[in-house]
């Protein structure tokens, strides 16, 4: 490990480091005031590591809510993950001994970086996709740590801070309607969420829309398919790579979706 | 909540996180090719999935008292736009977040 490959993870790993030190300072804020501060903050920060659901763990552990329930909600708000490991499958392939950190860490975030597999020159890709992951992590810790600090030394009335949460989804949302060729897929996940949280409420709704977004994906998908490779020459379009440089250039963080 | 009951609802929340991310690793690792039902649906769930939370986030709006969730929609659609334009990560995140909670803390008190 030189100097210079750490400069390449830093200068990589800048866009998360700012957007993970505000999530991870809400985040801090948030479980302080609620009455978990410190030490909870950090054992949240390193064990659990997911940024929504670490919000929502606040709002679980002070409406008492039970393991069954905990561990249902973690399943539902973190089922995405699972497809961001399908396409780091053959990536991660030889990592050995980083291998399981790898998995562990593979969030929102880190998978944006990582997915198009790009490695720096003459460096080994698993030690490079490794300190991707642990500075990540790291700058995670600290915004969270520093949020709980702030927390308790001072006082300002941070109701609606929790806001980053939808507003980070509504982000990727946003980034992937405009990276996508079809616009279906998304227009089907919010109708079909909302008209099951009509019908089933709030505390239920979440298993009915992913059952039936994946019925209507999995039934939709001879129409899907022709729909994406017809559509694959348009993301080679001068327009469509320099939004992407420009995006990449102004610290955004690029996110799933895009990796075929 | 006692503290056990806290460490115990934070360990079923990492253990299931960690279950969620070795998965697919665990189910299709071993194999050469990963079979392409899988891969289709990596490229379309993320978008579905997406859309999704951002219901989730808003679950807890009443549509039928006040402010029938005029704060979240006015704070959603300036990230939507702020992201439009700028299309920075980070300052649509803020920029929303900001919104919602001068909106909530000084109009719709």
């Amino acid at each position: 490990m030189n100097r210079n490959l750490l400069r390449q993870v830093v200068i990589k790993t800048l866009p998360v480091m700012t957007g993970y030190v505000v999530l991870g300072f809400g985040f801090g804020i948030l479980s302080e005031s609620a009455g978990y501060g410190i030490g909870w903050v950090l054992a949240m920060s390193v064990f659990i590591y997911a940024g929504s659901m670490q919000y929502l763990m606040v709002s679980l552990l002070t409406s008492g809510a039970s393991v069954i329930s905990t561990a249902l909600a973690t399943l539902m708000v973190n089922a995405r993950h699972l497809f961001y490991g399908i396409s780091m499958i053959d990536k991660y392939k030889g990592a050995g001994a980083k291998k399981p950190y790898l998995i562990f860490a593979l969030t929102d975030e880190t998978y944006s970086l990582l997915c198009h597999g790009d490695t720096p020159e003459g460096v080994n890709p698993h030690l490079y996709y490794f300190l991707v992951s642990l500075f990540d992590q790291i700058y995670w810790i600290i915004g969270s740590v520093l949020g709980a600090i702030v927390g308790s030394a001072v006082t300002f009335n941070s109701a609606g801070i929790d806001f980053a949460m939808t507003a980070l989804f509504v982000t990727v949302f946003v980034e992937q309607w405009l990276t996508a060729k079809n616009h279906v897929p998304a227009i089907a996940g919010v109708c079909i969420s909302v008209v099951c949280l009509a019908v089933f409420g709030s505390d239920l709704f979440l298993i009915p829309s992913m059952i039936l977004i994946l019925a209507g994906l999995s039934f939709g998908r001879p129409v899907f398919e022709r729909k994406e490779s017809g559509g694959a020459a348009a993301a080679e379009l001068p327009d469509a790579s320099d939004r992407h440089k420009r995006s990449a250039a102004s610290g955004a963080q690029e996110r799933s979706s895009r990796h075929d | 909540m006692t503290d056990t009951r806290a460490i115990a609802l934070i360990a079923a929340a990492a253990i299931v996180t960690a279950l969620i991310r070795f998965l697919p690793f665990l189910l299709l690792g071993g194999r050469r090719k990963t079979p392409e039902y899988i891969t289709y649906l990596g490229k379309v769930l993320p978008c579905a999935i997406m859309g999704m939370l951002v219901v989730y986030c808003l679950r807890g709006i009443h549509l039928l008292t006040r402010p029938h969730g005029l704060p979240e929609f006015i704070a959603v659609a300036a990230t939507a736009v702020l992201h439009l334009w700028k299309r920075n990560t980070l300052l649509s995140i803020a920029g929303g977040t900001v919104c919602y909670m001068v909106l909530i803390q000084f109009i719709f008190k």
